[in-house]
């Protein structure tokens, strides 16, 4: 009963992160290493994108295990917010509720931005744009950087390596000139 | 089927990263305007815990399942590659509120309208396989 009233809770910061450690441990453990947005390059290879560059001309086949762990974070995902439910919506800060309120960006106690994330609004050209940047920029800037949140900031960072420090330092300059600076502009 | 343990690792990280509301475009909002703990709590704690288990590999010599010698992923230094690269993921980060793993667990969370930004971050991908060449690295 601990357990599932442990699962049917949103979890503290101290727990969530060591949790996201262990799951780089059991990914070391098994032979492998943390990071996802590598997924991204191996589904390019595998869709036959090695005829047009060399940089998808690798063994993917030694890539499919993290296929299989991406295709189960998909089943986290369903089981956790089939199974798991939080009671209460999320507790976001009320400057931040406030402020994307400003930009006309309504928290109405959903994980993301319902109006944001429909298919009506994708089918707006704005609503669409918005995804297909944000989604380019992020396989983009992934594999130019070598790694994402999972690769650089926990993996990298764990293993103190300098690289991944620059990497992070780039996320949160990118993160803050979209929020501060380009958020006002397309909102 | 031995694959089949990282079906099980990847359930349980989609698990953690729901729990945690990582996967919420609110909270990583939150963290950019520096408005709440939550993240850089979530962030810290996992590096710390990474730390100590890295340590503890290397000093221990811990070997793999299989029992090998665990590897890691040593990084070569340079500054252009991280820190453009970097900038371009942040900016991508901070507009869809997702990193590429809480792109696939919200399709899990029956957000469909995410294979739309699955299939950018792919083609943005693709794209950097095609000019990799004439980028700084």
């Amino acid at each position: 009963m601990i357990l599932i009233d442990f699962l049917s809770n949103p979890w503290p910061w101290f727990i969530s992160g060591p949790m996201i450690a262990l799951v780089m441990f059991l990914l070391l453990w098994a032979g492998e290493n943390f990071g996802v947005s590598s997924t991204l390059r191996t589904i390019c290879s595998i869709s036959g994108a090695s005829k047009h560059s060399s940089y998808f001309d690798f063994d993917w086949k030694s890539q499919t295990w993290n296929i299989i762990f991406i295709t189960g974070s998909v089943i986290g995902g369903f089981v956790a917010s089939t199974y798991f439910q939080n009671p209460e919506s999320l507790l976001i800060s009320t400057n931040t509720i406030n402020d994307l309120a400003e930009l006309g960006i309504n928290f109405n106690s959903d994980i993301v931005p319902t109006e944001l994330f429909n298919w009506d609004s994708v089918s707006t050209l704005k609503g669409f744009l918005i995804m297909l940047f944000g989604g380019f920029l992020v396989g983009f800037g992934a594999r130019w950087a070598g790694g994402c949140t999972s690769g650089h900031a926990i993996s990298g960072l764990s293993n103190l390596q300098v690289p991944s420090l620059i990497a992070v330092i780039g996320f949160f300059i990118g993160g803050l000139i979209m929020t501060f600076i380009i958020f006002p502009l397309i909102f | 089927m031995k694959q089949i343990k990282f079906l099980f690792i990847g359930t349980l990280f989609g698990i953690i990263m729901t729990k945690s509301e990582v996967i919420s475009w609110f909270r990583i909002q939150e963290m950019f305007r520096f408005q709440s703990f939550h993240m850089y709590g979530i962030i810290g704690s996992a590096i710390i815990t990474g730390l100590i288990l890295v340590k503890t590999i290397k000093r221990n010599k811990l070997k793999t399942i299989y029992g090998d010698s665990i590897k890691f992923n040593d990084k070569k230094l340079s500054i252009p590659r991280y820190l453009f690269g970097g900038i371009i993921f942040g900016l991508g980060w901070a507009l869809t509120g997702a990193c590429p793993g809480p792109m696939f667990i919200m399709i899990g969370h029956g957000y469909a309208v995410f294979l739309i930004l699955i299939l950018s971050a792919l083609l943005g991908t693709y794209v950097y396989g095609l000019i990799q060449h004439k980028l700084p690295h």
